[in-house]
């Protein structure tokens, strides 16, 4: 299929952000995701954001049924979802404004929407249509109202569905994308169902295309990334899912919960092929409490869940903690509290996970910065979860759950894949807390094993595991249980700086908005801004150094997606002024005068906000 | 193969290879007359009798004096949470089918705090041995009214009498679909009970049994003081549980076919008013396992072949690919 085919001017681009937005159920996010396919096929740089409703069929036509997905495409490899929306495509005129409304839009951002809401019978749509388009086109957007539904109908009597096709179509000829590639989606899509449906949409795409092959006199081009050589795309959740596959786990217990739950679909629909279960289990405490008594047992396994369900797992994180038994704790962090944004992205979670089991009970928090990072944490999280006898949480969010990035195809170890249990005869006096009294460190005995036979309990107990009072033996079991984070904190390396290791302000970050602060510094950097970035991986224990390495900027600043006071609103003073929560924990463990700027928009965080921090602290300092 | 004389004894002669030294760690600390130290003997009398290994047995519990249990049986034990030792055991059992599981609670850990996993693992039917040594009350805590103590029971959260009727454990379990076993017996019927448990131990799947506990502390008066005078029932049929009455010796014999759940619902209906029933309400062996269930679905591969398969969907993946799995 040629492209287009009368007088076009093609533009070069580094990058666009597109966005298709319709009503739920109209199939803006299959729209999304097989324009984004096409992209990533094609070599592009990729970054995708889902916009959800939180609803699944909410009145349609409103603000609230907006759905879609949210696509950054550039021609080197992308981080985050980046800062303001360049193109958008809206089926009505609700939808679109939502997007207005959340300040998603560049003012100079193209607008494609269908016309059908100019004629319609109601006189308050037709208004609100007008209005909107009136305003934008005012702000600078170059608006194309179009009859979308009117040359859908010319193709497929029922333009309620496939009008999606339609769009994905006109956008790969907007973009100069290979038809045929979305025929092949769209293929793997539908062929397995119906080769009429299959059909039906192919017609569509190539009616989007053609018409707006017509209908554009500028289109635009974005060149494929240097070197696309054995990558592969996906969501923070799928690689999750793989890289619980490639870290040998054989049993996922979990219970439903936005926006986790989708790395148990993806579990469930591999996991037995690979020897293991996902087990839906009654609530989030059985979910842990399974996982708890399995690993104990000898079979690797994890628990995946969002923030309600990690409140509803703390009592089993103590005992898991006491009785020293390896687990690895997936938090996929929404908005909060209580059922606070549940389809949005928040990193509100951090403390909750450090400290929320009551007693002391020392753990490993990490988390991962990308949805790379999201597949190879996993075998490292077991890995420390079985050699420290330890428990792992891993803190992803909504962010890198729904987000897709392109990234080096990982390799697979065969050796972690293999779960061999040691069955021999315990040696006389083998103790199950035989804790190594430099490092706290111990061997589990399995159950099965001959002469071994002991008794896991949450209750203190000797290096024996007899339950004990004795304030002497409570002192020690607690040392030797917070000594290992001593020792894994030995092994860790001081975090990376981007940039120099020494200038005027500090960035640091935790997790999912590594991709936007980084990328924000780049920028300040180039404008000679001395300005440097760290993202700190695991946030217990602690790597060393930081207090050294943060001596060496005139300050230090967290930049984070949980809340924190406004030092100039009401009633805060730097006394009660709550930080948020990675700079609780910096300015308490280095006592360094970190500071911090946390907002909770339930999206992610964009570069150019980043910038303006950035901005605003150097004028400060200066 | 010829038939070695030594390994012939050893297996046919020898039947109980082990003492009941091999299932005791410690003197158990429960109270004087606690009807926990009648159940803990009657499981190490079963465990002997059925010449289990002391290190193929996995003992779950809860928390509360019951709870303690796995602390006295030379086992392996995991004493776990008020409440949670149900999911315990089911992760347990999905890890190590091979090993034999026994599951101990108390009324308020398993009908209280427990009662959404005590619903849900019935359904699982995973294959263990749960007994719950149900003494009416909150016995670790110093006498606070359970879901099972009887309407008008003096406790320290109910110092005129408790409100309500209590709770029916038999007529909840014998309401859950996938059910597979379900039997009564009292603390002080040693008989009874270590025959209720080694036909519990034998069923596979979820076998539950409600143990009735003497607390001579918090509850004397409970079961009648535990006397002759208990007003009881033995349930007998060919497939269910001889009655050895003990010291109910005057308690009535009635037919019943463990495989008639109606039956089964009715007597457990009227066990408050009536009689309680002690023998096997339920049977049914033809009930899979959860493990059957899941397992049946699993594939099983050595670490290349996963390696290869992990290989293919990550693949699937790749740029420039089709993404078929995806
Ligand atoms: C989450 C939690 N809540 C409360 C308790 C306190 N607690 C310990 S045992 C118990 C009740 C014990 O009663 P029961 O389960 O009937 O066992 P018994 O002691 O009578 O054998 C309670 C409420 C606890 N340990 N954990
Ligand atoms: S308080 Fe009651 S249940 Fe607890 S050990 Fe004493 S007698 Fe047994």
């Amino acid at each position: 299929m040629s492209k287009a085919t009368f007088e076009t001017k093609i533009t070069e681009l580094d990058e666009h952000i597109v966005e298709i937005v319709s009503d739920a159920g109209e199939g803006a996010q299959a729209a999304g995701n097989t324009f984004a396919e096409v992209c990533a096929r094609s070599g592009n740089g990729l970054w995708t954001v889902e916009i959800i409703p939180s609803e699944i069929q909410p009145p349609p036509h409103t603000t609230g049924s907006a759905s879609g997905n949210r696509i950054r495409v550039g021609n080197s490899p992308i981080t985050n979802g980046g800062d303001l929306t360049n193109l958008v495509v809206a089926f009505n005129e609700m939808a679109l404004l939502s997007r207005i409304q959340t300040d998603s839009l560049a003012p100079d951002v193209t607008v494609i929407i269908d016309d059908m809401w100019s004629r319609h019978d109601d006189a308050q749509i037709r208004q609100d249509y007008r209005e909107i388009l009136d305003d934008l086109s005012a702000k600078g957007a170059k608006v194309w109202e179009l009859p979308i539904e009117t040359e859908c109908q010319r193709v497929a009597p029922d333009s309620t569905r496939g009008k999606n096709m339609f769009i994905v179509g006109m956008l790969l000829c907007l973009y100069n994308k290979d038809l045929e590639a979305g025929f092949t989606i769209v293929d793997e899509m539908f062929g397995a169902r119906s080769q009429a449906i299959v059909e039906m949409n192919v017609k569509l795409m190539e009616a989007g295309y053609i018409f707006a092959q017509q209908t554009f006199a500028e289109t635009y081009s974005i060149a494929p990334l240097q070197d696309t050589d054995n990558l592969v795309a996906m969501n923070g959740n799928t690689a999750i899912a793989l890289g619980s596959v490639a870290a040998g786990y054989e049993l996922c217990a979990m219970y439903p919960i936005t926006p986790a739950t989708s790395a148990s679909h993806e579990l469930s629909d591999f996991f037995e092929k690979f020897g293991g279960i996902v087990h839906q289990a009654e609530d989030e405490i059985a979910a842990i409490g399974v996982a708890v008594g399995s690993n104990w047992a000898g079979k690797p396994a994890l628990t995946i869940t969002s923030g309600p369900g990690l409140a509803l797992k703390t009592e089993f994180q103590g005992l898991t903690v006491m009785s020293e038994t390896p687990l690895v704790l997936v938090n996929v962090q929404r908005g909060g509290p209580s059922t606070g944004l549940p389809t949005k992205v928040e990193q509100g979670d951090l403390l909750a996970a450090l400290w929320a089991t009551p007693g002391d009970a020392p753990k490993v928090v990490i988390a991962p910065s990308s949805i790379e990072e999201c597949y190879h944490i996993m075998p490292l999280a077991r890995k420390i979860s079985e050699e420290f006898r330890a428990l792992v949480i891993v803190l992803s969010d909504a962010n890198l759950a729904t987000g897709r990035q392109l990234f080096k195809r990982p390799t697979v170890n065969p050796d972690l894949l293999s779960n061999t249990l040691d069955m021999s005869p315990v040696p006389p006096g083998t103790k199950p807390f035989d804790w190594d009294p430099e490092t706290g460190l111990s061997q589990q005995i399995l159950p099965g094993r001959p002469d071994g036979m002991w008794v896991a309990t949450g209750l203190n107990h000797t290096p024996e595991g007899k339950i004990n009072y004795l304030s002497a033996s409570n002192q020690l079991g607690m040392t030797m249980r917070s000594r290992k984070l001593a020792v894994l904190q030995s092994t860790l390396k001081t975090p990376e700086i981007f940039g120099d290791d020494s200038g005027d302000l500090l960035i640091v970050g935790w997790g999912s908005t590594k991709g936007a602060i980084w990328e924000a510094v780049a920028k300040e950097r180039a404008q000679g801004v001395k300005v440097s970035a760290m993202n700190i991986q695991f946030i217990s224990p602690l790597p060393p150094g930081l207090k050294e390495a943060f001596g060496k900027f005139k300050k230090v600043m967290a930049v984070e997606l949980n809340y924190a006071d406004d030092p100039n609103d009401p009633y805060i003073t730097p006394e009660n002024r709550r930080y948020t929560q990675l700079a609780t924990i910096l300015r308490s463990n280095t006592l360094v005068d970190v500071d911090c700027w946390g907002k909770v928009p339930g999206s992610p965080l964009m570069p150019q906000e980043v910038r303006s921090i950035i901005q605003t602290q150097i004028e400060n300092i200066k | 193969m010829s038939l070695d004389i030594d390994d012939y004894i050893a297996k046919e002669v020898h039947a109980c290879e082990y003492t009941l030294d091999d299932y005791t760690t410690e003197p158990a600390r429960w109270c004087k007359g606690c009807g926990a130290h009648g159940a803990l003997g009657a499981v190490q009398r079963m465990l002997r009798e059925n010449n289990e290994a002391p290190e193929n047995v996995i003992t779950v519990s809860g928390i509360g004096c019951s709870s303690r249990f796995p602390h006295y049986l030379k086992t392996y034990g995991f004493h776990t949470l008020h409440g949670r030792a149900l999911p315990v055991s089911v992760g347990v059992s999905l890890a190590r089918p091979e090993m034999k599981l026994l599951t101990v609670m108390g009324d308020g850990d398993c009908f209280s705090i427990g009662g959404n996993h005590w619903l849900h693992t019935l359904r699982y039917n995973i294959n263990a041995t749960v007994i719950i040594l149900d003494n009416e009350i909150y016995a670790l805590t110093k006498k606070q009214a359970s879901p099972t103590s009887r309407q008008g029971t003096m406790s320290n959260t109910s110092p005129r009498g408790s409100y309500l009727e209590p709770l029916n454990p038999l007529s909840i379990v014998l309401g859950v679909t996938n059910l597979s076993f379900v039997a009564q017996t009292a603390s002080w019927l040693p008989g009874h009970m270590q025959a209720t448990l080694d036909r519990a131990w034998k069923h596979k799947g979820l076998a539950f049994v409600r143990i009735l506990q003497r607390c001579p502390v918090f509850m004397p008066d409970a079961f009648s003081g535990a006397s002759a005078e208990f007003p009881a029932q033995f349930l007998e049929h060919c497939s269910g549980i001889t009655p050895d009455k003990g010291i109910l010796r005057n308690a009535p014999t009635v037919a019943h076919d463990p495989s008639d759940i109606n039956a089964a619902q009715k007597i457990a209906a009227n066990a408050h008013k009536d009689l309680e029933p002690l023998g096997l309400l339920y049977l049914n062996t033809e009930v899979p396992t959860y493990n059957e269930v899941r397992y049946s679905h699993v594939q099983q591969s050595d670490k290349f072949a996963k390696a290869e398969l992990l290989n293919q969907y990550l693949d699937s993946y790749a740029i420039g690919n089709p993404n078929e799995e995806g």
